[in-house]
């Protein structure tokens, strides 16, 4: 019992208490972040209505095939965020690790196929500014959709970035065997982070890849 | 309120329909839902799908089901907000052309 209470800061009544406080910490943050990600969304919507043709010019530039593959490695590393929590929640310290491990795998894949897809838009001229080359009548209205593909993608790219450096943390710790049944909030509070890029992630592929295409 | 140990099946359930409605929504992004005419049709079911996924993504993967009342209004809160943005943003964008007004407030 006392060891349990160590875990506890003075503020709290209880476990329980701190763990609801913690829950509601890191969503107040991912609502910030809805709204963050959400003005991106919003400004996009502004000029795919404005320059629909040059949007789908655009779009059908996107690897759609990459594209897909990375929507597939994200949700797979989603369900084995929400693993590694469930094996944290049973205090089951070996899971922890291979599912951390397993994500944080995931995480670089998808990074490594955004790094091969950023390579053939710079192949390709098609990354906005001084070097772009496209072909047809849309090509300067186009650069506003790579503009729009690279600011999205890149700050999503950056969250994956944080959210690997939280779960390389959370292996070290989880290793050390810090995390027991009665404490793993930090392992869930950086879960739902996880999840939320994963989230982010969801409606950016559709947003970028196909909506466009018949627009 | 702790919430319970999520059954493993579940998990592996959810991840299989998000991964069957991606491959929905690549497949109907190959046809033209609105037939030359609804121009909004594709968009409004892609993103329709996704929307779904991130339901699927939040009520099970990020446990919000099982979590408390306030957490939800925290949720809730957002996605109104969200909504806000969007649906005030395209009052004004989607609805130019509609009503035979002078040239500057069409544009």
């Amino acid at each position: 019992m006392a060891e349990l209470h160590s875990q506890v800061a003075h503020q709290f009544e209880n476990a329980e208490q701190q763990r609801e406080a913690s829950t509601l910490g890191i969503w107040a943050f991912l609502v910030t972040e809805i709204m963050f990600f959400g003005g991106l969304f919003a400004g996009f919507l502004v000029y795919i209505i404005g320059h629909a043709q040059a949007f789908a010019e655009g779009s059908k530039h996107l690897d759609l095939t990459l594209g897909t593959l990375n929507t597939v490695v994200l949700l797979g590393s989603s369900l084995t965020m929400a693993l590694a929590v469930r094996s944290a929640q049973q205090g089951n310290r070996n899971g922890q690790a291979l599912f951390l491990i397993l994500t944080i795998s995931l995480g670089l894949v998808f990074l490594g196929v955004k790094g091969v897809e950023y390579a053939h838009k710079f192949e390709q001229h098609l990354v906005p500014g001084a070097q772009f080359r496209m072909e047809g009548p849309h090509a300067q209205s186009a650069q506003l959709f790579f503009s729009f593909y690279f600011a999205m993608t890149g700050v999503h790219a950056l969250h994956m970035v944080v959210g690997i450096g939280l779960l390389s943390w959370l292996l070290v710790n989880a290793w050390r065997g810090k995390y027991t049944e009665e404490y793993f909030t930090p392992v869930e509070v950086s879960g739902l982070y996880w999840h939320f890029v994963d989230v982010v992630w969801i409606f950016l592929f559709p947003t970028l890849y196909l909506v466009a295409r018949h627009a | 309120m702790t919430h319970p140990i999520v059954p493993l099946r579940l998990y592996v359930g959810v991840f299989a329909v998000l991964i069957l409605l991606t491959g929905l929504t690549v497949a109907i992004a190959f046809f033209d839902l609105g037939g030359g005419r609804l121009h909004y049709a594709n968009a409004i079911a892609a993103i329709t799908i996704a929307a779904t996924k991130a339901l699927l993504v939040v009520l099970y993967f990020m446990h919000v089901r099982y979590s408390s009342r306030l957490t939800w209004v925290f949720v809730g809160a957002g996605v109104f907000w969200l909504l806000i943005l969007f649906v005030l943003t395209s009052a004004d964008y989607v609805s130019r052309g509609w009503l035979p007004l002078p040239a500057p407030w069409n544009q």
